[in-house]
């Protein structure tokens, strides 16, 4: 007689507490909710989602505050490390994060990013970086490569008009307020892997209040740079990351 | 408590202290920069928060944070500042959170010059950002009104949920008169707002946000503040009447203007002229009803102003065609003197007394 033991039940894959359970809004292929889901999971293992507040930027990932289980507001365009300053002044015992794009946060929004940054603020960045702006439509970005097109740059970004792409991990690095400023990928799962270490130690590093802690995040935009999902990745590691190199730009 | 003499600016300063103000976030400007000042060495020996912000829309959108963590809290500027606050206020107005801003205004339009003006009457009171919302405007005539009503300001803010705008000018800022501090209140704390940002701990996470996507939602929210602005108008006016029982003329201005337009008042008395004085405090809301009043007595009303004719659209509104209402205006940061006034009350009296012939 064969006798069948019921096979040992595991999870192995399961949503993060700190993920509400709602699609998202993104695109095929966008790597927000990859970057949602790093932030979601390093939140749940530090056992700080009870005490952390978020702020969302304009842009694609304006609709943040509906996808993370946490305490959220929704700042004006650039303006999220000027809220954050002010939840987390009120607040220095909550673990206060922004999430920002790269026109939000390289645009029109860098004085505030800068000086929150320059002061030291005991914050988290996480800045998704996909060359271009999302939401208004494929628009160049203060990170739009030289050469690229994208509808507000249509013969290519002509860097003798438009000037040369923002690198700001490396331009925040020289600040003695940051203390953590590294460059991530999320194009392949080793890469992603990596990206979520380092959103851990920037968590952890404002829990012990170390200063100002930036990840920068290379991602795809596969509906405004014209690619297919896989297309999108292979343009990342093709494109973006020669031009933005991965690294640790400052690790204190 | 006892009589001191203090300037404007500190007064302001010290009441929103003493009313609680747990975080000051502003950016140097002239005229108001002593309450900046001051706050950055009493805020720090409270031990509360005090930051000099990057620019004012650093600091605008720094209340915006601390606002939403259940914060007491303030910024103050000068005219150009506040146009560099407006988005901010806006996002402020449309998330429903409580606080007050301090608005020295000087003379305009651009970067103008630093002399007291109020050529912002518009700006202020029809709510300087986008998507008309209405901010609660108060405009204090002296250094002890500018303290009574930055004190009750914060209730009303919290009250409400709403900003409260104290809109003053250079002269009462820079000035010192005599008045009364009051005491300091115990201060509550931000976390026990039961509306707050303070991290999720043992209930639903709470969020902030000034989208709504959908044009009926958007509707529904602009219904919702106009219903906020009803109660507001109903049970927040604030005026001062002034030797109007018997006033066949009457003079009207707010702040500066306003006590410009008291001496004018007294001297157009002792000169036999039945001339009584009118003075908006709560410009947002406007005391309309209490104006609206005075309608049937009057032979004509002498708006008096820093600036080009702004709050004169609010009196007609008032009169609604049945008073003859003419101006007077000094702009550019000019301060009108009483003397001018009071001929221009003369000339209001004589051309009404022609006409009639």
């Amino acid at each position: 007689m064969l006798t069948m033991e019921a096979p040992e039940v595991h999870v192995v894959f399961d949503r993060p507490e700190s993920l509400t359970e709602v699609d998202t809004h993104y695109c095929p292929g966008c790597a927000h909710g990859i970057a949602h889901r790093l932030v979601a999971e390093v939140i749940d293992e530090l056992g700080i989602r009870e005490r952390t507040i978020g702020v969302a930027p304009v842009g694609c990932a304006v609709f943040a505050y509906n996808y993370f289980n946490v305490d959220f507001a929704e700042a004006a365009h650039g303006r999220a490390p000027a809220m954050a300053t002010g939840l987390k002044r009120v607040h220095p015992e909550a673990v206060v994060f922004t999430y920002q794009g790269d026109g939000d946060l390289a645009s029109i929004g860098i004085a505030e990013a800068l000086h929150a940054a320059a002061r030291g603020e005991h914050l988290t960045t996480i800045f998704i970086n996909n060359a271009i702006y999302g939401m208004t439509g494929g628009q160049m970005a203060p990170t739009s490569l030289p050469g690229q097109r994208t509808s507000s740059s249509p013969c290519g970004r002509d860097v003798e008009t438009m000037g040369m792409p923002l690198r700001m991990t490396e331009l925040l690095a020289t600040l003695p307020g940051v203390t953590y400023a590294v460059r991530r990928s999320l194009h392949n799962p080793k890469n992603i892997l990596q990206a979520k270490k380092a959103i851990k130690l920037a968590f952890e590093n404002q829990i012990e209040q170390r200063g100002f802690s930036f990840v920068e995040l290379l991602s795809t935009c596969p509906t405004n740079w014209g690619l297919t999902p896989s297309e999108a990745m292979s343009w990342v590691e093709q494109k973006l990351i020669p031009f933005y190199p991965l690294g640790d730009y400052k690790v204190l | 408590m006892s009589i001191e003499l203090i300037k404007g600016n500190t007064a302001i300063a010290e009441a929103a202290l003493r009313a609680g103000l747990d975080a000051y976030f502003g950016y140097p400007i002239t005229p108001q920069t002593e309450l900046l000042e001051h706050l950055a060495k009493r805020m720090p020996e409270l031990g509360r928060v005090f930051l000099q912000a990057e620019s004012e829309i650093g600091a605008i959108h720094m209340v915006y944070g601390a606002a939403c963590a259940g914060a007491r809290t303030m910024t103050s500027s000068s005219s150009p500042g506040v146009s560099l606050m407006a988005e901010g206020l806006s996002y402020i107005a449309a998330s429903d959170v409580p606080m007050v801003l301090v608005d020295v205004m000087r003379g305009g339009p651009g970067l103008g010059n630093i002399a007291p003006a109020q050529q912002d009457y518009f700006q202020m009171v029809k709510g300087a950002g986008h998507g008309g919302y209405r901010p609660i405007v108060l405009a204090p005539a002296t250094v002890q009104e500018a303290i009574d009503l930055t004190y009750a300001a914060f209730d009303l803010a919290e009250h409400y949920r709403t900003i409260v705008v104290i809109l003053t000018d250079g002269t009462l800022a820079q000035m010192m008169e005599p008045a009364e501090l009051p005491p300091m209140r115990e201060r509550g704390s931000p976390v026990s707002k039961a509306w707050a940002l303070s991290g999720a701990q043992g209930r639903e996470r709470r969020i902030f946000t000034s989208v709504h996507m959908s044009p009926e939602e958007g509707e529904a929210y602009v219904a919702k503040m106009g219903e906020k602005w009803d109660v507001i108008t109903a049970n927040e006016r604030r005026c001062v009447a002034e030797q109007t029982t018997d006033a066949e003329w009457l003079l009207v201005g707010f702040g500066t203007a306003g006590r410009v337009a008291q001496s004018a008042m007294r001297a157009a008395r002792a000169a036999g002229l039945k001339v009584g004085m009118w003075r908006p405090i709560s410009l947002a809301p406007y005391p309309t009803p209490e104006l609206k009043a005075l309608a049937p007595q009057l032979r004509g009303c002498l708006v008096v102003e820093m600036n080009a004719g702004q709050m004169i659209e609010d009196v007609r509104l008032a009169f609604d065609g049945k008073v003859p209402v003419s101006f007077f205006g000094r702009t550019g940061g000019v301060v009108p003197v009483p003397e001018e006034v009071l001929e221009a009350v003369e000339r209001m009296v004589n051309s009404t007394r022609e006409a009639v012939c």
